[in-house]
């Protein structure tokens, strides 16, 4: 393990720790099975994101994302009457599809990819609104996709659904990111672009396949979001999540201009916001400081890491 | 004037005497001197490398001279900053034009130093207009203040850089290959301000590769080589010939042990063939050119000759425009790095850490980037046969490291250079280009290097070598090849190659 990821895995621990300490209920069944619950969830898309943040790019996209397809996703189950298994082959296809088309713009047209994944984020929320008629689209008490809200909402030997689906996911893109070729092109794409045309990698493909990814995994949590909030009301749902992946990301260690970043940093970032949500629940601090607690946690741990990390290279001079 | 004690001293607008300037492990300047009169050209000549930018570096406030003195107007003067050297009426026009091409004609001439009106500072448009037009008046230019710069062609954004030299009272202007990116007759208009500027009492140094220009323009020639003066020239004096042998005329050490045998059978097929190429730098010059097989050919020239952008062509960094590459006798594709690889062609790059290297990387990780695939089973790497490979390449090519772990950007230069080269040499080469290959290289490692390249060579690998470095061109090359703005003006065979011969082919 490196430095950053152990030193936000202390992070992790240490406030895991106080909070547990202040309120005994942290440690509760309840609890613990929740904060999985969502570290799971936000954890598939946040290691999407934080790929494409590894190629030096960024996706801003997957929050409306999560609204349009999860307003498809009611359509095709409640109203169109879709078999649940091929709702979901589409679903998947479209995350991957809108992924696809952002790389195409961005390595194609050279788009900067926060221009293109900004328009997404627009796009997509103002789509999902226009198809749900600005209203609440919901499950109801369908039959057929029993399966799917277990995904969401049930467990496996008493581990949630959604956790174990992130550890499935997690395994897979640790041998894709760490382990194949494909992986270690994308760190070279990342870290020095040109350096890696002049070794004969198409950089443009590597890229675009990054977005792919992401929209990929976008997809497979839009599915577990919408079954968990179990209503999708297009203007709020998602709002923001773009956020809490590329948080996490750069917490684990991904920096921003590419080339870094570990799978297993990126989970455990994922896991940081959701203990500091949990602990703004747990210690009464008033529900509308949730993201100033947030951004004071993440303000102060980059500080430091910051502030560490000069220390160590002027000692090495 | 006449009041002056020193009337000599006061005709001199700049007087540089005994300027010398180490760097570590290199005299750039030895005791260099330059002198030039008020409203005077003076050329300022050398090859690459002789010491000319560390002078005008000198001038400009970049560099400051561990010996020597400078006076302006005959007062001695030092010059600690860009700042100080624009205070002292020394203006540069640079090779790359440093204009703002955002912004209009008049921002540019007055940037820093706009004129204001009112409390709030607000940009005097008026007045900055109506001194924008006197400034380009003097160049006999009528253009609008207001146009922008990127609506301007090459050769009037330069003459936006001599305006902005000439508003800030520029006594001294130095050009720095000022016509490299003209056309002949933007060139000619250049000429013409040049000489109305000389008339009007400016000092200008003219720093240029190309006879005709000195031939026209030069009051004197100053010669530089070696980081010392090699010699001046007064008007009359100014031969192609007389020029070329004072730029090369010195001893070439005894460091290279030149090959005596002539490469390879001589009825073998050309190994690597480049036919009617034509780069986007050079869109009008076609270059056609052949290496045998086991055969290192040297491709000599001035900066700017249009080398680098022909190896960036042939290994399809920038496409060419037009032009075919055989190989064996069998055309292949160079529409992209990637395919160029595949056709066996490698590029060391005469920037390896922006292009050779991911230094942030691992030495097993680079030197394994190209060839991933031999090193991988089904999409997974095999890491115990690339650290195989890593490990291999680091003793053959006595990589000096700690281990393959270590990150690239950790080594010196010559190891990083063998990182580069051992990326390639794991594949198939077929053909090597490289360029400039022992740029900031230690004396150790660039014999290495060199015994690298010729054992390459002897296994049948066809060698592009671009070198600015002639004792390095004259030692390895088996053939010489000289590019001359984008033009190959000879090649030279083993027995025809000196130094003389190549300078008089690189300024044709």
């Amino acid at each position: 393990m490196r430095r950053k990821e152990l030193s936000i895995l202390i992070l992790l621990l240490v406030l895991c720790a106080i909070v547990a300490f202040m309120n005994p209920q942290f440690l509760s069944s309840a609890n613990i099975q929740n904060t999985s619950r969502l570290i799971g969830t936000y954890g598939i898309f946040s290691i999407g994101v934080g790929i494409v943040v590894i190629t030096g790019g960024i996706d801003l996209s997957v929050g409306s994302m999560f609204a349009l397809l999860g307003v498809l996703l009611s359509m095709m189950l409640t109203e169109w009457h879709w078999p649940a298994v091929l709702v979901v082959v589409v679903i998947l296809a479209l995350g991957a599809g809108l992924g696809w088309i952002h790389g195409l713009l961005i390595t194609r047209l050279r788009l900067q990819p926060f221009i293109v994944t900004l328009c997404g984020l627009l796009l997509y929320r103002g789509l999902a609104r226009y198809i749900a008629a600005d209203s609440s689209k919901g499950f109801g008490s369908g039959k057929g996709f029993q399966w799917l809200r277990d995904l969401a909402t049930g467990s496996l030997f008493g581990v949630p659904m959604p956790f174990v689906l992130m550890i499935i996911v997690g395994l897979v893109m640790w041998m894709m990111l760490h382990r194949s070729v494909y992986g270690r092109h994308l760190f070279a794409v990342g870290r020095n672009e040109e350096a890696a045309r002049y070794s004969g990698i198409r950089s443009r493909n590597v890229i675009a396949g990054a977005y792919v990814i992401s929209g990929g995994l976008a997809g497979v949590a839009s599915i577990l979001i919408a079954f968990y909030t179990n209503s999708v009301s297009p203007s709020s749902h998602g709002n923001f999540y773009e956020l809490y992946a590329i948080a996490a990301a750069v917490l684990g260690g991904c920096s921003l201009r590419g080339g870094e970043g570990s799978i297993l940093g990126i989970v455990i970032g994922t896991a940081l916001l959701q203990v500091l949500r949990n602990l703004v629940n747990l210690l009464d601090i008033p529900g509308s400081l949730d993201f100033a607690v947030m951004g004071a946690v993440i303000l102060i741990g980059v500080i430091a890491d910051q502030i560490l990390t000069s220390r160590k290279s002027e000692s090495r001079l | 004037m006449t009041n002056s004690p020193f009337p000599d001293l006061m005709m001199h607008a700049l007087q540089m005497s005994g300027i010398s300037k180490r760097f570590p492990g290199v005299t750039a300047l030895d005791s260099v001197s330059l002198d030039v009169a008020r409203g005077e050209v003076v050329a300022l000549v050398g090859e690459n490398g002789a010491g000319k930018s560390t002078l005008m570096k000198i001038l400009a406030g970049i560099h400051q001279p561990d010996s020597g003195t400078i006076r302006i107007n005959g007062e001695p003067v030092a010059i600690r900053s860009p700042r100080e050297s624009a205070s002292h009426g020394i203006g540069i026009i640079h090779q790359e034009l440093e204009v703002i091409d955002s912004l209009d004609i008049a921002g540019n001439v007055f940037l820093g130093r706009e004129p204001t009106r009112g409390p709030l500072r607000f940009i005097d448009r008026e007045k900055i207009d109506a001194d924008t037009i006197a400034v380009l008046a003097r160049l006999n230019l009528r253009l609008s203040p207001r146009t922008l710069v990127r609506d301007l062609s090459t050769a009037h954004q330069q003459m936006v850089e001599i305006a902005r030299a000439i508003s800030l009272n520029a006594g001294i202007l130095i050009m720095d290959e000022p016509t490299s990116s003209l056309t002949l007759t933007e060139t000619e208009q250049l000429f013409r301000v040049v000489k109305d500027l000389r008339g009007a009492g400016v000092s200008i140094i003219y720093i240029s590769h190309r006879l005709s220009e000195v031939q026209e323009l030069a009051d004197h020639v100053v010669v530089l080589r070696d980081g010392r003066n090699a010699g001046t020239l007064e008007r009359d004096q100014i031969h192609h010939d007389a020029l070329v042998q004072m730029m090369v005329g010195r001893d070439l050490n005894s460091f290279y042990t030149p090959r005596q045998s002539p490469a390879g059978p001589s009825s073998e097929t050309d190994c690597f063939e480049v036919k009617q190429m034509r780069t986007r730098r050079y869109p009008n010059s076609e270059v056609s050119f052949a290496v045998r097989r086991g055969e290192i050919l040297g491709l000599a020239g001035l900066v700017g000759a249009g080398r680098s952008e022909l190896a960036a062509a042939i290994f399809g960094v920038e496409p060419p425009l037009s032009g075919t590459v055989r190989i064996h006798g069998v055309e292949v594709g160079i529409q992209s790095p990637r395919e160029a690889i595949r056709s066996g062609i490698y590029l060391i790059p005469e920037d390896r850490r922006s292009f050779g290297l991911i230094t942030a990387m691992t030495v097993r990780e680079n030197i394994t980037l190209p060839a991933l695939a031999q090193y991988s089973s089904s999409g997974f790497i095999v890491r115990s046969a690339e650290e195989a490979v890593a490990q291999k390449m680091c003793a053959e090519l006595k990589i000096k490291t700690p281990s393959v772990e270590v990150a690239a950007s950790n080594l010196s230069g010559g190891n990083q250079q063998k990182v580069v080269l051992a990326k390639w040499l794991s594949l198939d080469p077929k053909v090597i280009l490289f360029d400039e290959p022992t740029r900031g290289i230690d004396v150790g490692a660039k014999a290495e290097i060199y015994q690298l390249m010729r054992r390459l060579a002897d296994q049948g690998v066809a060698i592009l070598m671009i070198s600015s470095d002639m004792e390095e061109i004259l030692g390895n090359s088996d053939r010489v090849a000289v590019m001359h703005e984008g033009r190959i003006s000879g090649i030279l065979d083993r027995p025809e190659c000196s130094q003389e011969a190549i300078m008089r082919l690189a300024v044709a």
